[in-house]
């Protein structure tokens, strides 16, 4: 079983090729090169000043009374914008309205990577804290040699710098082509919390109003002069070879302006979208391909089939202490699995294209518009500096989405001859969206622990089965864009990898954070890649999450504890026992109180990436033993992020991953057959509808003076578990095999 | 070629081919942005308009089968500096992430609330079902919508 592409290209093929092609691959976002400016020995800066170091990178003060915040992280529908424009007014003294932001641009903006990892308050907003403040020191300085007053003296106010005798300079009029031309020093100290105005406030995100008055919100809703519309005619599944097409045929459709084939790579251009959706239908219906069917079985046939792959083993975490684990008095072990998921974004993917006079200018929704255009340059045969990738929002992507590849997509065809520099707007259809967008892996883990007498865990081993959970664009060892696998010249995909601890990937959240004695948690890493699959939410840690979590419960009951009482026992970190006891007395939690067969309640907590958010969840939920139906009528959480931006954003996170968890775990499993996937719409994969969606109740707990946690995927992991556990508490029986489904509610009820 | 339409109080004329989908002629020629691609099956509710009234799915619609219909997009609700009182609420509410499911929450909303002025919670929930929605803010639209029945019934 190879690669998701049709080709096996060989990678040294491809190393030889892209090594004389361009000095442009290995730029500052790689990791090595991180390494290498640190032995370099610059003097380290916080956030993402580590990698861009120079303060009018970030920042610009322009005489006509208005600042200008470049971030390289972007904006997804989660906030970001908004919350990265607060710590820059509070740190600067500027009033919002004074600010403009460019996010995401690789003609303008600092090359932060991927806006991923629930990351970017940490590497975008501390580095912005930090420049915003140094300008605020510079501008200060500038205003004390001006006014000739000391710099101490003064006070900033909305961009109006005051002296005690009544002098004043504003920034607007001090400010100076050079006067940011320099290298940070976060030398500058950020406001204390006492002073902070906008930071800590919800205030309402910028990006809405737009959204809710039809104004140009996405990239979809880009018109340029000229612009055509773009579709691409993918194969019907991933092995596909493309024998013939009637492209002659097409190309006398009305409206039709190109048929572009490279390879097993087809697309079309035509002057309205109506007539591209027809030239499409007719290239699918007219084209002759030569299909491969070779892959694995799904349910309990690909899980146990996972195990026997060839795998890259890694001990992600282990303590040792045999006494303690010889004092095990009950033993249990259990197996827990999650299906290939989709990201299904309610948009399909988009991107605008043009190529023109030798560049290529694209307009997408990636995540990292900086790798994109690695990939584009590897895939296009381009050197970087030709290529300018923009990011404008698209539907949410909850990962790594079609946003790339849609890229590449049009990229290839605005080079088609002839469309003569015309751009093109190139949309997927909802087929492509399911069938070509990377999954989330599936999962399988082993869960083994012991309990001595007196009811605590003196043994733990979580072991686990994976694919990668991270195939993003900038792969050094291959092109991680989908049409460059089917181009003539096509490239490989890069191998599978895991991102490393304390993050973690496939692994990500499986150490427990829980104190016990002695535990080892394994990591398999499958080497193959039979369905394509990268970052979907939370990566591994929906999935380990759900299994610890779960199996917390089980071991609680073996202990005869209470599920609260039984986490509380195991946690020493003060923070974790909080959100556990504020979300008990939330939901007014009552120990041992067994369910009825049809309601119950399930608890569970996580700190996400053992790095960010603490969240604990509570789930009432209600089974409708006819159907098999499960309901989550009503879900507790309280979450300390450390120091809250926005509070309302947060809330806004947390609440959207209870829901979205509450699809994943009730719904959600992206059906396959041994060619392809086999979901082309919501009918072959619904999601979670309004009727379903419980009542939902989050409490922040706010630590001023912690540093901010990210939030983005903090709740999706304890819902599921608590989902999980709150069927357990209603009937006496476990289902740990995702989702649960309303066919296996029936059958363990049966 | 051309299509005529009656389009938020106006009537426009598009070069499209009868048998078109409303939501490209709405989207592409009338620059209607609030108009969503999501499925072209009528699944999702991103394109919802509203017809005489009516929240109908623009993406399964052929435009010549409303030409003497009265169309309305979230655009003929209300603009930034004159918003409608749906519009408001969604904003108060922050009952958005990514928002693209957004304006056909708005307009499934509109229909409900102008047949019903003090609906259920379960009335609410039962008119949005067939919008879809992935970042998970049902319950902040949910509330929207309850704050728009309140403030227009005030």
């Amino acid at each position: 079983m190879n690669a998701p592409f049709p080709h096996n290209i060989s990678r040294r093929r491809f190393l030889k090729q892209s090594a004389g092609l361009t000095v442009g691959f290995t730029l500052a976002a790689s990791p090595l090169s991180f390494a290498q400016q640190a032995a370099g020995k610059p003097a380290p800066l916080p956030g993402s000043l580590q990698t861009n170091r120079m303060l009018d990178g970030w920042l610009r003060i322009n005489p006509n009374g208005t600042v200008t915040m470049m971030t390289g992280k972007i904006e997804l529908g989660q906030g970001i914008t908004t919350a990265l424009s607060q710590i820059v007014c509070d740190e600067l003294d500027v009033a919002l309205s004074r600010l403009e932001i460019i996010s995401g641009d690789t003609a303008r903006t600092p090359n932060e990577g991927v806006t991923s990892g629930s990351l970017s308050i940490q590497d975008s907003g501390t580095a912005l804290r930090f420049a915003s403040a140094e300008a605020r020191d510079i501008l200060v300085q500038a205003a004390a040699a001006k006014l000739n007053v000391p710099a101490g003296d003064l006070k900033v106010e909305d961009g109006s710098i005051v002296a005690p005798n009544g002098g004043r300079a504003t920034y607007w009029e001090l400010t100076t082509d050079g006067l940011l031309k320099r290298e940070a020093t976060a030398k500058a100290k950020p406001k204390p919390t006492a002073q902070h105005k906008m930071i800590g406030q919800s205030l309402q995100r910028r990006d809405i109003p737009p959204k809710v008055t039809g104004g140009v919100a996405y990239v979809q809703d880009m018109r340029l002069p000229g612009m055509l519309f773009g579709r691409v005619v993918r194969p019907p599944s991933p092995r596909a070879r493309l024998l013939s097409i009637n492209d002659a045929a097409v190309r006398r459709m009305p409206g039709v302006v190109a048929v572009h084939r490279d390879g097993n790579f087809v697309a079309v251009a035509a002057l309205r979208e109506e007539q591209v959706i027809a030239a499409r239908a007719a290239l699918r219906a007219g084209a002759k391909w030569e299909e491969k069917g070779d892959l694995p079985a799904s349910g309990p046939a690909l899980y146990a089939q996972m195990k026997t792959r060839r795998t890259v083993d890694t001990i992600v975490s282990q303590k040792t202490d045999a006494a303690a684990a010889a004092s095990g008095a009950k033993s249990v072990q259990a197996q827990y699995t999650r299906p290939f998921a989709a990201h299904a974004s309610i948009g399909p993917s988009c991107a605008v294209a043009q190529f023109k006079d030798g560049k290529m200018q694209v307009w997408t929704h990636s995540q990292g518009v900086f790798p994109l255009r690695g990939d584009l340059s590897k895939m296009l045969r381009m050197p970087e500096a030709s290529i300018t990738v923009t990011h404008r929002e698209g539907s949410g992507c909850y990962g790594h989405n079609g946003a790339d590849d849609v890229a590449a997509d049009a990229a290839l065809l605005a080079r088609a001859p002839e469309l003569k520099g015309r751009p093109v707007k190139l949309q997927w259809m909802r087929e492509d969206e399911f069938g070509w967008e990377p999954m989330g892996s599936a999962m399988v883990i082993d869960m083994k622990a012991s309990v001595d007498a007196g009811g605590k865990v003196v043994d733990w081993s979580h072991e686990l089965w994976s694919h990668t959970h991270s195939t993003r664009p900038y792969d050094p060892d291959g092109c991680n864009l989908l049409a460059s696998w089917y181009i003539a010249d096509a490239l490989p995909a890069g191998p599978s990898r895991n991102i490393p601890q304390p993050s973690g990937g496939s692994d990500r959240n499986s150490v427990p954070l829980y104190v016990f004695p002695q535990q080892k948690v394994t990591n398999h890493l499958l080497v193959e890649m039979p369905l394509r699959t990268s970052a979907l939410r939370t990566l591994g840690a929906y999935a380990n999450v759900f299994a610890l979590e779960s199996f917390m419960d089980e071991m609680a009951a073996a202990a005869g504890a209470d599920p609260v009482e039984f986490r509380l026992k195991h946690l020493t970190d003060p923070r974790a026992r909080a959100v556990i006891e504020s979300v008990a007395a939330k939901a007014g939690y009552q120990p041992a109180k067994g369910g009825d067969g049809r309601q119950g309640r399930g608890v569970a907590f996580a700190k996400y990436k053992n790095l960010a958010v603490y969240v604990a969840v509570i789930a009432d939920i209600e089974i409708d033993r006819a159907s098999g139906q499960i309901r989550v009528t009503r879900a507790f959480a309280t979450a300390d992020a450390g120091l809250l931006i926005n509070p309302d954003g947060v809330k806004n996170q947390i609440e959207g991953g209870m829901v979205q968890s509450t699809s994943w775990t009730l719904h959600e499993s992206l059906p396959y057959d041994s060619t392809g996937v086999k979901a082309h719409s919501w009918a072959e994969y619904p999601i979670l509808r309004f009727t379903e969606v419980p009542q939902v109740e989050v409490t922040l707990i706010n630590m001023p003076e912690e540093r901010s946690l990210g939030v983005g995927e903090g709740s999706q992991g304890p819902m599921a578990a608590a989902i999980a556990n709150a069927f357990a508490n209603a009937t006496g029986k476990r289902i740990r095999d995702l989702p649960l489904s309303a066919e296996k509610v029936k059958a363990i009820l049966a | 070629m051309a299509i005529t339409l009656n389009v938020n109080g106006k009537r426009r004329s598009a070069p499209a081919a009868p048998d078109t989908p409303l939501l490209y002629v709405l989207r592409n020629d009338m620059e209607l942005n609030s108009c969503k691609y999501g499925c072209g099956m009528a699944q999702c509710g991103a394109c919802t308009v509203l017809m005489d009234g009516k929240a109908i799915r623009s993406c399964t619609t052929p435009a010549s089968a409303v030409t003497r219909a009265q169309i309305t997009t979230l655009e003929g609700l209300g603009t930034p500096d004159k918003l409608h009182v749906l519009q408001k609420a969604f904003i108060e509410e922050q009952a958005a992430q990514c928002g693209f499911c957004v304006s056909g929450m708005i307009m499934s909303a509109k229909a409900l609330l102008d047949t019903n002025k003090n609906p259920s919670e379960a009335e609410i929930r039962g008119a949005l079902a067939g919008n879809l929605c992935r970042c998970g803010t049902h319950t902040r639209i949910i509330k929207a919508v309850q704050r728009a029945a309140k403030e227009m019934s005030a």
